[in-house]
């Protein structure tokens, strides 16, 4: 609708293609390191999350990039530009503050108008780019009220609008929905989604809801203990995890500890250290040698629970069942193995006959659901 | 609860119902009665004795007194006490405008700049001379502003001319100020301390310098605490008898006034009116404070 909102403020220098970047950045808080070297590339117009663990430095990496932090080593650039020293009152880009820091003294008119004011915007542009913003989060009928007149939502929606309004390069977002119930949180994303691609500005989200950063992203980075772990599409984090760290954090997995005994192509042959045998896919990212350390990542989603039919597959093992939970679309198994570890299974519905509790069953699954990870994450 | 035998009775109760219930009934005023009885001997009996003195133009002490009127309140619009009663609002302005010029800076720089495990330290020094008399805290001014007092010296001592600052409106704003600085910088305090820093961020974040933050959000956000502070010092100031009598010239506001009315002139119809008139204008100022500090407070 209103596309006059989305320019970036400098529409020169559309040739760059980098909005955010982040060089070799460390932060020390008191001695204790928040943030150790982390590189960053952020695309123009790129829905970009940072996600992690609470304490993982994300919300201290979204900081430097507003400039509320300055790093301890490294560069942060905008737009090609260091922004080494510059206070966050001069960088190209606006936040949207997890508890909103909406301004209580202040009607929703002027908590929107006030970025503006301090650019001397003209008074007849002002007037139209804040009734635009307060179209844009659907609030028009708001604009005289408090801040505390407000519900939760409302005061998103305005945390939202008084960003945009300044059309920002960038717009950070620091756990937006963390306030918000389920059932607000499910809308917001819906919205912010919808405003992303309208705007076609770049967002940069910060969240620890690993679904809120695979439904709303088009990269995330995924932190931990300040250190980024991967960076990578939705389903490139989902589906090929480079460390089990981020096979672990992103969806739920079962983790089988243990070491190469033999690479034979185009199998990798893996035992656990409860001495269980399995058959995984090689990872293109690092080339395991016998003896090597690994863990192995396989999804819920990727086991049966029953008798394979047909081919036997690589993977196939005995075990116990000992908790069968009914989702309604989908059937949760939890089957200790003989050798003594246990792997949860998650299986669609299909109307059949549960198995019964405690009685034996056979889980199978193929190589290529298997993945072999480093038992450690790589030091960078 | 009959389980055993029907025909046991069960026990009376210790009161009968009705005696219970008068016990409820006047407990809060067993309650209140000590605290009422302290109000009522020494709060609203003079109030009245006051008021009805108030009434009597010229009710002078072992003299036989006149019919009611309201001589007393006209005397007020004579030009001499009028211009009383415009020198006391004028001290108990610049006390105040003083108090928040000299207040603020310190009350912000303790609750945002100074390191926190400092903050408490700094505010019970600048509580401390609550804790000695107000006497002598306005003696202690005198040695410092009398001719050849350490102002004075201090002056000579930079080569420059000695002033008579004594028994002038100087001293007892100076006095005024020194004497109620410290609960502005209390109310300050509370109010700056509690101010959300995250909304000094977004307001950088949106594009203001410190200082513009300072002004747009800052003050607005402290407002009730100006308010609480400055309607406080007003108060007291305008009822303080203390630094005028000793720092400035006889008669020169309206608590001064009152005590010479009923000490020196025995004029106590005159001093009552006086008397009620400034417990008027302190009620609405506190009035003020209750309203505005409060309704601010909500808001925000």
């Amino acid at each position: 609708m209103s596309q006059t909102v989305t320019q970036p403020r400098n529409v020169s220098d559309t040739d760059t293609k980098l909005d955010v970047e982040l060089r070799k950045v460390f932060k020390v808080f008191n001695g204790e390191t928040a943030v150790r070297g982390i590189d960053l590339e952020i695309r123009q117009g790129e829905f970009f999350s940072i996600l992690g663990p609470s304490g993982c430095g994300k919300t201290t990496t979204l900081r430097m990039i507003a400039g509320f932090e300055e790093p301890t080593g490294g560069e942060v650039l905008l737009r090609g530009k260091s922004m080494l020293n510059v206070p966050p009152y001069r960088r190209p880009v606006n936040t949207v503050f997890q508890s909103y820091a909406l301004f209580g003294h202040m009607t929703v008119w002027d908590n929107i108008a006030f970025g503006l004011r301090l650019q001397n915007c003209h008074k007849s542009e002002l007037q139209q780019r804040v009734r635009e913003a307060l179209q844009l989060v659907k609030m028009e009928g708001f604009a005289r009220r408090y801040p505390a007149q407000l519900s939760g939502g409302q005061q998103q929606r305005v945390a939202l609008a008084r960003a945009l309004v300044n059309r920002p390069t960038v717009v950070l977002l620091d756990e937006p929905l963390g306030a918000l119930d389920l059932k607000l949180r499910k809308e917001m994303q819906m919205e912010l989604s919808t405003l992303h691609r309208e705007l076609g500005v770049t967002f940069v989200m910060v969240t620890h809801d690993q679904e809120e950063a695979l439904s709303l992203s088009d990269r995330i980075a995924v932190m931990n203990g300040g250190r980024i772990e991967q960076i990578g599409s939705p389903s490139e984090i989902y589906e090929h995890p480079q460390t089990a760290f981020v096979a672990d954090f992103i969806g739920d997995t079962n983790l089988f500890q243990g070491r190469v005994e033999s690479s034979q192509q185009p199998h990798l042959q893996i035992t656990t250290h409860h001495g269980l045998k399995l058959w995984v896919k090689p990872s293109s990212s690092w080339i395991e040698s016998p003896s090597t350390e690994v863990v192995v990542s396989v999804r819920p989603e990727k086991i049966q629970v029953g008798s394979p039919a047909g081919d036997t597959p690589l993977n196939c093992c005995d075990g116990i069942l000992k908790n069968v939970m009914y989702l309604g679309t989908h059937v949760h198994y939890v089957v200790e193995l003989s050798s003594g570890e246990t792997v949860t299974v998650m299986q669609p519905n299909r109307s059949r006959e549960l198995p019964n509790l405690d009685s034996s069953v056979q889980v199978y699954w193929q190589a290529i659901d298997g993945l072999a990870l480093p038992a450690r994450s790589p030091e960078k | 609860m009959a389980i055993s035998s029907s025909t046991v009775e069960p026990p009376a109760p210790a009161h009968p119902g009705w005696q219970r219930h008068l016990t409820k009934l006047l407990q809060p005023f067993l309650l209140l009665a000590p605290s009422g009885l302290w109000l009522v001997m020494l709060l609203v009996v003079p109030t009245v004795l006051i008021l009805e003195l108030s009434l009597i133009p010229g009710f002078r002490l072992g003299q036989p007194a006149g019919g009611y009127g309201l001589g007393n309140y006209l005397q007020i619009f004579q030009i001499v006490y009028l211009q009383v009663v415009l020198r006391s609002l004028y001290f108990a302005t610049g006390a105040t405008i003083a108090c928040l010029l000299l207040g603020f800076p310190v009350a912000y720089w303790i609750a945002i700049k100074a390191p926190k495990r400092w903050r408490n330290l700094l505010l019970v020094g600048f509580i401390l001379p609550l804790w000695t008399s107000s006497l002598l805290r306005a003696y202690a001014w005198i040695t410092i502003l009398r001719p050849s007092g350490l102002l004075n010296s201090l002056l000579g001592a930079i080569g420059l001319p000695g002033q008579d600052w004594l028994y002038r409106s100087p001293a007892v704003l100076i006095g005024m100020a020194y004497s109620f600085l410290p609960y502005m910088v209390l109310i300050l305090y509370a109010s700056l301390e509690k101010l959300d820093r995250r909304l000094l961020e977004a307001a950088a974040d949106l594009g203001a310098t410190p200082q513009q933050a300072f002004w747009k959000i800052t003050v607005p956000q402290t407002l009730p605490g100006i308010a609480a502070g400055g309607l406080l010092v007003f108060i007291a100031s305008l009822g303080d008898f203390v630094v005028p009598d000793l720092l400035g010239p006889p008669s020169m506001t309206l608590s001064r006034l009152i005590y010479d009315q009923f000490l020196r002139f025995r004029n106590w119809g005159f001093g009552s009116s006086l008397s009620l008139i400034l417990i008027f204008a302190v009620s609405v100022a506190i009035a003020l404070l209750i309203k505005y500090g409060d309704r601010n407070a909500a808001q925000s």
